[in-house]
């Protein structure tokens, strides 16, 4: 079995036992008045228009997803970018079918209207 | 070439290559060369071109090993490799890719939802299929399981319109999800254990460990949840039927056989490569799977009125029928189960193609009434299917015959005469519900007199599925020595 992790296990049960114990506390010290003020999700902020759960476009997740994609690519480009002498046109071609594989999803999501906003 | 990407890597990823260009181009041909719906049809032949090219280049690796006289060919530093095994799946992978391309645009056209990227998906599927038979490294396989699941749910989903295909996509996206987290954290625990992703590694490392190290058994058992879902054993199974059930029925049969045959080529690479070492362990383990997944498979088929769920609760035992092999363990178990992947292959895409036939635009063709009197109405369908059945419920001389021989010698020779017993009695089982399909065909009287739909594709890919389930079972011998040459040991 690993060893030396007593006292993370220990540090764990004190963490859970913490908060139980401060909130069973406080429960017993403070006066409880509950009313219609309090129980509003932000007792301080806005008022809720509406229900969070509501229905909305999945255009938004379409725009979502190809953001991740090229907010990735540009990620992938940063470590060929810092090895780049030393990968040579090896690099190149490597992140040039890399950006290929993406531009041609790019093309076939353009194509078939996924920008399109109406 | 560089010290990167040598000559050799070239020459063993060139099929992976040839199918991610194919099905890339399909997808731009799609709307560049055809943009009008009834053209669509023609990317089914660059689908078949892509797979011919990739056949000849796996023909080139087959042909090189045995030139050469080697075992294998290994590239990217240990991470693929290319031997008998990776190249008998390659081989199934590529006959069920061709198949479903042939049959699916009469069905997604009937169905409503002709899109051309059904052809992107297959090739690209197909790509990661070629990952699982052929990877040797944790982190190789599990881009190829990924790579072949995404697009699997996406094509599960395929009917837009259909609520139930929907309804199965996000139940299979969710599940798959799930079991891939669980998969995942085996490997870490792996990697852990050995600080290797290498395969071969792996193994050396749990070999020194020993068997009942705790770390050990629990990536055993995460890494089992895993593979267990993804070959829809019982107690994972349970995303299979409604899964099934909802695709399109050209995609459930990719699913049934595709799927299922990749997610075996990975279940054997992990069981008899890095985690053979605490074979005792998993032994018993697979065993409970292997006869629950035939119970549940078989009892629940019983009650089904859905012939699509039918077959998917049969797939489910037929699961637990090649799990068998493994825990036999020696050179027939293992044998058997390549044997039996590949008959199943056929005869579960045969089965499935001759219901995709009776879909109509107004009529599903899936329940076991739409099949009443068929042989009145297309003799031709009727007895494929009888041929279909008869081989799945394991009846000489079709094919499903000597898959079940194999498994069942193994189990034998290695002394596991109670799961030999069982498997056996499961079979009279699966005679029975399997018959309720052909006594509605043959007996019962014809209720529905429109015509099943034909088309080259249909018949083609019927012929070849057809002609395979009977070959197979009538003269095995060059099927059984290439799986002979493809053992993993």
């Amino acid at each position: 079995m690993p060893e030396g992790y007593l006292p993370i296990f220990i540090y764990l049960i004190c963490a859970i036992l913490f908060p139980i114990v401060l909130l069973g506390l406080a429960k017993l010290v403070r006066p409880s008045l509950p009313g219609q003020v309090k129980s509003e999700a932000y007792e301080c902020g806005i008022q809720a228009a509406s229900n969070a759960r509501g229905r909305y476009t999945v255009r938004f997740y379409i725009i979502a997803i190809l953001f991740v994609i090229f907010d990735v690519e540009t990620i992938f480009l940063y470590p060929w970018a810092v090895r780049h002498q030393k990968l040579g046109w090896f690099g190149v071609a490597e992140v040039t079918v890399f950006l290929l594989i993406l531009i041609v999803g790019y093309i076939w999501a353009y194509r078939k209207g996924a920008l399109e906003w109406v | 070439m560089s010290q990167y990407y040598t000559s050799v890597d070239h020459f063993v990823l060139v099929p992976a290559i040839l199918l991610a260009l194919f099905g890339c181009a399909v997808l731009l041909f799609d709307f560049l060369l055809f943009p009008e719906p009834r053209q669509r049809k023609y990317l089914v032949w660059f689908v078949a071109l892509g797979l011919v090219f990739t056949g000849g280049a796996l023909w080139r690796q087959q042909h090189f090993l045995s030139v050469q006289k080697i075992d294998s060919i290994t590239a990217f530093g240990g991470t693929l490799t290319i031997d008998g095994f990776a190249l008998f799946f390659n081989w199934i992978f590529l006959a069920a890719s061709l198949i479903v391309a042939l049959i699916s645009y009469k069905y997604l056209e009937t169905a409503g939802e002709h899109q051309g990227e059904i052809y992107g998906l297959i090739l690209l599927a197909n790509c990661g299929m070629f990952f699982l038979a052929a990877g040797t490294d944790l982190i190789t396989l599990f881009i190829g399981l990924e790579l072949m699941a995404l697009c699997f749910y996406v094509m599960v989903g395929f009917l837009r319109g259909d609520r139930r295909s929907n309804e199965a996509a996000v139940k299979y996206l969710l599940l798959g999800a799930f079991s891939s987290g669980f998969l995942v954290y085996g490997f870490s625990v792996l990697y852990g254990l050995s600080g290797s992703t290498k395969l071969a590694a792996i193994r050396m490392a749990l070999e020194s460990r020993g068997a009942s190290d705790p770390l050990v058994i629990l990536a055993l058992v995460t890494v089992s949840v895993g593979l267990l879902f993804k070959i829809s054993a019982v107690p994972f199974h349970m995303w299979a039927p409604d899964a099934y059930e909802g695709a399109p029925t050209t995609v459930t049969a990719y699913l049934a056989a595709g799927s299922k045959a990749a997610s075996f080529a990975f279940l054997m690479r992990m069981f008899m490569g890095p985690l053979a070492p605490s074979r005792e362990l998993w032994e018993p383990l697979l065993a409970v799977v292997a006869v629950a997944s035939m119970t549940v498979g078989n009892f629940a088929a019983i009650t089904q009125s859905n012939v699509k769920r039918l077959l998917a609760y049969s797939s489910i035992s037929h699961a637990g029928y090649i799990l068998l092999g493994l825990i036999a363990g020696n050179d027939t178990g293992v044998q058997g189960v390549l044997v039996y992947v590949l008959v199943y292959v056929f005869m579960t895409m045969g089965a499935f193609l001759v219901v995709a036939a009776l879909r109509r635009k107004e009529m599903l063709g899936e329940d076991l009434e739409d099949m009443a009197g068929l042989v009145h109405k297309s003799p031709g369908y009727a007895f494929l299917m009888l041929i279909f059945l008869l081989s799945l419920a394991g009846i000489p001389p079709t094919a499903g015959f000597i898959g079940k021989y194999f498994i069942f010698l193994s189990l034998i020779q290695t002394g596991h005469y109670v799961l030999a017993v069982i498997a056996t009695l499961y079979v009279a089982v699966a005679i029975y519900y399997y018959f309720r399909i052909v006594r509605s065909m043959f007996i019962s009287p014809l209720t529905d007199r429109a015509p099943a739909a034909t088309s080259l594709g249909l018949k083609l890919a019927l012929a070849v599925t057809g002609l395979m389930t009977l070959l197979i079972g009538i003269y095995p011998e060059p099927f059984l020595s290439l799986a002979q040459n493809s053992l993993l040991r």
